[in-house]
């Protein structure tokens, strides 16, 4: 054995090693993540928390409900936009593409989906809060649903360019038109991959924090209707972080850990479905 | 030939289609002008705000023009506003950040798709993968909480063995560059594993093999065969994660120290431009201030809009997939 | 199934029902952020169909916002000055009155090991650490105001403020009236050019940010220090007299005042003269329009002043160590409600 093949040797096991160690690495960097959030949010975590609404500055107690259901609001209204434009855009690069227009249309969403979020927001200031005169549930929803809409449209695009021509040609084959085709046996085809790309979609503008300081504003009361500022999770979470308050902190630890669940959740909940569901490959 | 049977099977779960369906008298052609209204929609919400940002940032880049890139001088009170310290913190910290996240996402990638076997490999990438869900809030949250205090009991050491280096002098107060950087290494090494794992695993066997028929060790194949090959899409792997950490914004506010200055240290305090325009927006008084600050997001618009489109277009031609 | 998605959305869709509720929106001022919080709490819990939601983004987010007309009314302790009160005029066709609501005071905190008690602060001292000239906790400076304290001699890490701030205005006016180098070299407003520092948001990311950093320096709001159990010094004020922040010398600082108090209320106190006043004392100031479209808004407004300026109200901003507002002002600013349309 030359010496040269010795060197090479060592090299092999010593590198190799390494990429493990970089992996391993990576992965506790995730598990230590979610355990010291788990740890730290779950033991700060009460009932009040989900039931009560936030107390005057500089006292304790207290918790985050109206932050909870702002929340869900501007999910609501962020899915209103973001689904349906997201996914007929995706039905249309599928289907009906492959001129000029797909590939401005593809070069587009790709450009959108790489607009820093604080960007989206200074839009959605300019446009809606600035004519409108106030802050609103609303236009927070506006800015996280044109958020949703690039990784909507891709995901609906690629889970139906997934789907067999062969489906396709044999609902044709018997008759169907083209539009009937794609309703009746491309979508439901591919729908669960559609429907998982929507709720990863969701779960990611969920913990969305840059647009909503400048669109929903912050609440310390419920917030009626649509039209008013409202409180959220992830703003919440920021502006009792920064604060020196104890009791703020700990608010912004049980916040962050049901927010984390809540897109962790999802995340799991919808990669097993795709993956069990084995014929849509990842 | 398909029998009713199995296209009734997917068409199983159509009833909401059929009632869709009904509303589509037009059939095809009604199908085709709603799908296109949407795409193009896209196109033009995009389109609007470019719009946006370009007129409502007229009087800055009319009262700067070009000098706006290269000014220090932050100052609201004397009217005087430049880009220069945000962009430097911007790239800073996205630099550090890739720094970091290069060699141990590239390697985790390696491992990932040529020594892991396949169920591990998949398991592990699941993991790593949720980590890129974590909200940015999240990040922040962990990165005041956890990491200033660890960053606060190692500095001594690190200034012990870099000290002499003008980019570890001076004072650390917790909130610095290279706590935003480290931070940021965190949030992109998971699109840095995730897409260089899946082109290392494009690179056809028959590459490997031949290196390996030659005598060449696992790492001298994967190294100096397989890795070059896939070198357009780990690169572009690279950029898109560039163009995450350049627009980030609530992870970086929390940690990065607030200070419009440009400092040699990474002990010291910045800014970036997406934390700056965060903090300061709702509060700028004087439409010069608030058009310099949109001016500021078209800036970062425009270092994203080229790094992503370098990006996607190094991916694309490795994996020539349509979409990755 | 379809009957629980029913319900659901009629649900959400009552939720956007909205009651014969008054909702106002205001925006502004950290400074009194804890007095205003607790107060528009109480006035909820004795109007349940009012609802003021205050949002403490800093003076500068105040002023910016009741300027838009996003907001209903804003919040500073730095008052308006003449292009912002003409910038009002120009965009919403009226004018904008400021009432003020309690005095407070902009004190000294720091965090250096070793020193609980109170350290005394010389105009020269402050003013040469945010100018960057005083770096370290043992200069002379410092020392020589207070003899007898072992300070270090490690660096000062001076705190200051990333946003627009009223309690920066206070602050740099006092220092651009005691010091002709920062009146040129930094001069006054919400935002300024800091010359060091570390910048944190809002009076609350200012205290959090000294709490977490040995041997810093900071200004923040009396309450902020006191809540947050911090240590704050004792400022010379224009007679010669080391003077520690309280209710009492906010309201010393006051009554200089009274006898020139303008019409429209905005005056500064720093630096008044008088041997018991604190040097950074401060009005703080709610920012109406003078002509409010929405009439039940307007109602609501025009009440919440006057119960503000009632004395429970006061007493609460007491008990949180704000200054309550000197009789003289109080009649006053009942008087200027009027102008209120």
């Amino acid at each position: 054995m030359t010496a040269r093949l010795v060197y090479r040797k060592a090299t092999n096991i010593v590198m190799l090693t390494l990429t493990g160690v970089c992996t391993l690495l990576a992965v506790s960097v995730l598990f230590f993540i979610l355990g010291y959030l788990l740890w730290h949010g779950g033991k700060s975590l009460t009932w009040d928390f989900f039931t009560k609404l936030p107390v005057p500055v500089g006292e304790t107690g207290g918790g985050m409900a109206n932050a909870i259901v702002g929340s869900a609001k501007l999910l609501l209204i962020a899915s209103l936009i973001g689904v349906p434009v997201g996914f007929l855009g995706g039905v249309y690069l599928a289907e009906f593409g492959g001129s000029t227009f797909s590939y401005i249309v593809r070069y587009t969403t790709d450009l959108l989906n790489g607009v820093p979020s604080i960007v989206i927001g200074i839009f959605a200031y300019t446009v809606i809060i600035v004519r409108q005169h106030h802050f609103s549930t609303f236009a927070g929803g506006i800015a996280l649903g044109v958020m949703m809409i690039p990784i909507a449209v891709r995901s609906t695009e690629e889970f139906l360019k997934a789907v067999p021509n062969s489906l396709r040609e044999g609902a044709v084959a018997l008759g169907a038109s083209r539009s009937k085709a794609i309703v009746t046996v491309v979508i439901p085809a591919a729908i669960h991959g559609i429907l998982t790309g929507i709720m990863l979609d969701l779960a990611r503008v969920a913990g969305e924090t840059a647009p909503l300081i400048f669109t929903a504003f912050g609440n310390q009361f419920w917030s009626p209707g649509w039209n008013q500022p409202t409180s959220s999770l992830p703003v919440m979470i920021y502006t009792y972080a920064i604060s020196p308050y104890d009791d703020w902190h700990r608010q912004a630890w049980s916040a962050g850990f049901v927010l984390l669940t809540l897109v962790l959740l999802v995340n799991v909940f919808s990669r097993l479905i795709l993956a069990r569901k084995g014929h849509i490959a990842r | 030939m398909p029998t009713s049977t199995s296209i009734a099977e997917y068409a199983r779960p159509s009833e909401r289609a059929r009632s869709f369906l009904s509303r589509l008298r037009g059939g095809d052609a009604a199908a085709h002008l709603i799908t296109f209204l949407a795409a193009a929609s896209i196109v033009f919400v995009t389109g609007w705000i470019v719009f946006e940002l370009y007129t409502n940032s007229v009087l800055s880049r009319r009262e700067f023009g070009w000098s706006f890139l290269t000014t220090q001088v932050w100052d609201p009170v004397a009217g005087q506003f430049g880009a220069l310290p945000f962009i430097y913190g911007t790239l800073v910290t996205s630099g550090l950040a890739l720094l970091q996240a290069i060699p141990l996402g590239v390697g985790a990638a390696i491992f990932l798709s040529e020594l892991a076997p396949s169920r591990v490999s998949d398991a592990l990438t699941f993991l790593i993968e949720l980590l890129a869900a974590v909200p940015s809030v999240i990040y922040g949250l962990l990165g005041v909480f956890v990491l200033i205090p660890f960053l606060k009991t190692i500095e001594p050491a690190i200034r012990r063995v870099l000290g002499f280096l003008p980019y570890f002098q001076g004072p650390f107060y917790g909130v610095s560059v290279l706590t935003a950087g480290f931070v940021l290494a965190i949030m992109v090494i998971p699109f840095i594993i995730s897409i260089s794992r899946e082109v290392l695993l494009a690179v056809p066997a028959d590459q490997r093999e031949a290196a390996m028929a030659l005598g060449a060790t696992k790492w001298e194949a994967t190294w100096d065969i397989v890795v070059p090959f896939a070198r357009k899409g780990i690169i572009g792997s690279i950029f898109l994660a560039l163009a995450r950490s350049l627009g980030e914004t609530m992870a970086v506010t929390m940690v990065i120290g607030n200070d419009p200055k440009i400092h040699a240290s990474l002990f010291a305090p910045g800014y970036s431009i997406a934390s700056v325009i965060a903090n300061e927006f709702t509060e700028a008084t004087g439409d010069l201030y608030v058009h310099a600050l949109i001016e500021l997001g078209l800036v970062l618009f425009a270092l994203t809009f080229v790094i992503n489109g370098l990006a996607r277009l190094l991916i694309l031609s490795t994996t020539r997939k349509g979409s990755s | 199934m379809k009957k629980l998605v029913c319900l659901i959305f009629s649900a959400t869709l009552l939720a956007g029902v909205v009651s014969a509720q008054v909702l106002i929106n205001g925006a502004g001022a950290t400074f009194p952020y804890p007095v205003y919080s607790k107060w528009f709490n109480q006035y909820h819990q004795k109007f349940s169909n009012i609802q003021i939601n205050y949002q403490s983004q800093g003076s500068g987010a105040g002023i910016r916002q009741v300027t838009e007309g996003t907001v209903d009314f804003g919040a500073s302790d730095g008052p308006m000055n003449e292009d912002q009160l003409k910038q009002f005029q120009a965009k919403r066709g009226s004018q904008i009155l400021h009432f003020p609501t309690v005095m407070g005071a902009d004190v000294i905190a720091y965090n250096v090991a070793g020193v609980s008690k109170e350290l005394n602060f010389t105009p020269e001292a402050i003013a040469g650490i945010f100018l960057g000239k005083i770096t370290k906790w043992s200069d002379p400076e410092l020392a020589k105001a207070n003899p007898g304290v072992k300070l270090p001699g490690s660096d000062i890490v001076v705190v200051h403020r990333s946003d627009g701030s009223g309690t920066t205005y206070v602050f740099v006016d006092y220092l651009s009236k005691v010091s002709k180098e920062w009146e040129t070299k930094v001069g006054r407003g919400t935002s300024v050019n800091w010359p060091v520092g570390l910048g944190g948001k809002g009076n609350e990311g200012v205290a959090g940010q000294i709490k977490q950093t040995p041997n810093s320096i900071g200004y923040i709001e009396l309450i902020y220090a006191i809540q947050n159990k911090m240590a704050y010094g004792n400022v010379r004020n224009a007679a010669g007299k080391f003077v520690k922040p309280s209710t009492a010398s906010v309201s010393a600082a006051a009554t200089g005042s009274l006898k020139e108090m303008p019409e429209d209320f905005r005056v500064s106190i720093t630096n008044a003269p008088g041997k018991d006043c604190y040097p950074i004392s401060s009005f703080t100031w709610l920012l109406i329009p003078a002509r409010i479209q929405d009439q039940a808004k307007k109602k609501a407004l025009v009440d919440f002043l006057r119960w503000m300026l009632d004395n429970d109200a006061q007493a609460t901003a007491e008990a949180l160590d704000y200054a309550r507002l000197p009789k003289a002002v109080v009649a006053k600013e009942i008087k200027a409600i009027s102008k209120i349309q």
